[in-house]
């Protein structure tokens, strides 16, 4: 199965401007993208991709051992830049994508050249001397509540128009229930992300990175954006008004603004 | 006859609006779209002990457990932003008292006139009761799954503990053996075969078929095995042996009737000797190596149903070259549409590859029956073959 349809990769935006990838995090899949990436179509190649276990990627391909830790998902990003031949590529991951976006960046430098970061974290349970937001407790709450929903969305409710007037026809698309995946993958990639710690690879990040850091953000706190500011030695640090986990949901102007004021400042450079 | 439909309007008059939002069966939040909380029903705060002033401003999702908190931020507040609402999704509210409520909340999100977000509406229904009902039922499923899978290796390891054993070396009488239980194999049939010595060089051969499938024909597999073994040191007469066998077989709690063959080997420079003898079952076939074909012994009782059991000692001599074939009814009761294979093809097949092997001749034979039901055995099927070179 080529990796395309594995990852059920879709391109929009100018098929020879430079590409920009969007790597969706834990919970739902690429429409996490929806009011954000269409920004760039003008300027950048565009890339979208579910990871595998999410959205509309092949399950069959999930592999319980393979996907046990970011790694795995890391190494898939690096086979879809490569099946489509893609290089000095702008990473933008949201969540768990950040730290998978670093681990994809470190394997495949030639690939990635630049990294933006909404959202991330290196570790989200507390350890000694390290705020991460969580407790060993509040992973196995989170488990229990993945456990006791399973999102079915009736497509029997009317459709509602999402807040794009320009497209109206995505209220009829959107009868799926994006967030809702095979419970039991949900469960492992809970596990896979929250209990990751990828802080012993942020120091030998050579590319530059935006760190987006959101107010208010229970999942990433402030504490936690200072930190892998203080670590990625290439790295600027940009706290937004956002409140909350999904900006790029959220507050999809400002997430906009701020990416994009930042590639603008490093390409005057 | 009267008509209380006709007070209606009266009745709706009575009610008004914000007394259907104030005090409606379930509790009612508005929130802003980053989750603040501008106004909460009476009904919410007489549930959550609450003061209004406590969660105005405070946003929804810092009222839940913080497991539940990231779900919201990974789940629902994306659900809800990208498809207009959710539904009967399970989380828990904390209490003034610091106790959590299970509850359901469906939520909804109205959009300006520019499509933008604009409020959340969110009714929230109490669920203790559904909830712990829930997790009893999800705490039963998982026992009956462990039991499923407990069962499962049970069964297979019996299954594995009861297949026939593979054939011995007997001296220069080579022995071949096919086995097929019946259907996917899942369920433990009544067909066995065994070979044992009850001295060096002195060997015993069993074969016999058990009626019915399951638990219970496997108890009567085993109690058979075990007891011929038994039997045959106690008589080397094979009648005597399988009338000892009988016994054993009506006294047994469970009640199941049983064919067999049981006899002794015996080989001299050129020749081989079997004593034998037959209950109930299909009687061996000698095969020459003129392509003779030749049924031997006497057919006897049914095991395990008569106290007066009685059976024939017979015997049959092997020169090189002959071949002897025992086999369980599954090879000619097998049957497609109302055809059975019956013994006349047995003997057909077995004359015209009298030449074979013992392991080819067992096999082929296994196989040319289980074709001749289009590949599916409906019930076990069994084949010893001994061959004197």
């Amino acid at each position: 199965m080529p990796i395309t349809q594995r990852n059920n990769v879709v391109i929009s935006g100018k098929p020879d401007g430079p590409a920009i990838v969007f790597s969706h995090g834990f919970g739902c899949d690429q429409n996490m993208w929806r009011f954000v990436a269409p920004e760039f179509e003008d300027q950048y190649k565009v890339v979208l991709f579910d990871h595998v276990g999410s959205g509309k990627s092949d399950l069959g391909s999930y592999d319980a051992d393979k996907y046990a830790s970011l790694s795995g998902y890391a190494a898939d990003i690096v086979e879809i830049l490569e099946e489509l031949d893609l290089t000095k590529v702008i990473f933008v991951g949201h969540s768990v994508s950040s730290m998978i976006g670093v681990l994809a960046a470190q394997s495949a430098p030639e690939r990635i050249n630049r990294l933006v970061l909404v959202g991330p974290s290196p570790r989200y349970i507390n350890d000694e001397n390290y705020v991460g937001g969580f407790s060993p407790d509040d992973i196995d709450g989170l488990l229990d509540s993945l456990s006791s929903n399973f999102l079915g969305w009736s497509s029997a409710m009317a459709p509602v128009i999402i807040g794009n007037p320009d497209r109206p026809q995505l209220g009829a698309e959107l009868t799926e229930s994006f967030c809702r995946t095979d419970p039991a993958i949900a469960a492992q990639f809970a596990r896979a992300t929250f209990l990751s710690d990828n802080r012993a690879d942020l120091i030998d990040l050579r590319q530059p990175t935006l760190i987006l850091q959101c107010a208010d953000d229970i999942i990433a706190p402030l504490e936690v954006g200072q930190f892998l500011h203080e670590q990625i030695p290439n790295s600027t640090l940009v706290n937004m008004k956002a409140t909350g986990h999904c900006p790029n949901l959220s507050h999809p102007e400002e997430t906009v603004a701020s990416i994009k004021n930042y590639l603008q400042a490093a390409n005057a450079v | 006859m009267s008509a209380p439909y006709e007070n209606f309007p009266e009745l709706l008059a009575q009610e008004s609006d914000s007394d259907l939002f104030e005090n409606a069966p379930n509790g009612y939040l508005l929130c802003m779209p980053d989750g603040t909380i501008i106004r909460a029903n009476r009904t919410l705060l007489t549930w959550t002990g609450h003061d209004a002033k406590d969660l105005i401003g405070e946003r929804f999702q810092n009222l839940l457990a913080t497991g539940d908190r990231i779900f919201y931020e990974t789940h629902y507040a994306p659900l809800l932003r990208m498809q207009g609402g959710v539904r009967e999704i399970a989380v828990e509210l904390t209490c003034a008292d610091g106790s959590k409520l299970p509850i359901l909340a469906n939520s909804i999100m109205t959009f300006d006139a520019n499509g933008l977000p604009m409020i959340i509406r969110t009714s929230i229904f109490g669920a203790i009761h559904r909830r712990e009902y829930e997790r009893e039922l999800f705490l039963a499923k998982e026992q009956a799954e462990a039991s499923k899978e407990q069962a499962k290796a049970l069964a297979q390891t019996l299954q594995e503990s009861l297949m026939p054993p593979s054939a011995p070396q007997m001296g220069r009488v080579e022995v071949g053996t096919a086995f097929h239980p019946a259907g996917n194999g899942s369920e433990i049939g009544g067909d066995f075969y065994d070979f044992f010595e009850t001295a060096t060089g002195d060997w015993s051969v069993v074969i016999g078929d058990v009626g019915g499938k399951g638990a219970a024909a496997a108890a009567i597999t085993a109690l058979a095995r075990y007891s011929i073994r038994a039997a045959a040191i106690t008589s080397a007469d094979p009648a005597t042996a399988l009338g000892l066998l009988n016994d054993s077989l009506l006294i047994s709690p469970t009640h199941k009737l049983c064919t067999a063959i049981y006899g002794r080997l015996q080989q001299e420079s050129d020749s081989a000797h079997f004593r034998f003898a037959v209950a109930g079952h299909p009687l061996p076939l000698l095969v020459k190596s003129t392509r003779e074909v030749i049924a031997v012994g006497q057919p006897g009782m049914l095991l395990g149903a008569f106290d007066n059991f009685n059976a024939a000692t017979s015997e049959v001599t092997l020169t090189p070259g002959d071949s002897l074939v025992m086999f369980t009814d599954g090879i000619t009761e097998a049957r497609i549409n109302n055809d059975f294979f019956e013994e006349g093809r047995v003997r057909t097949f077995l004359s015209n590859n009298a030449h074979l092997s013992a392991i080819e001749l067992a096999s082929q034979l296994a196989d040319e029956v289980l074709n001749f039901q289009g590949g599916f055995a409906k019930d076990d099927l069994a084949v010893v073959v001994f061959h004197l070179s």
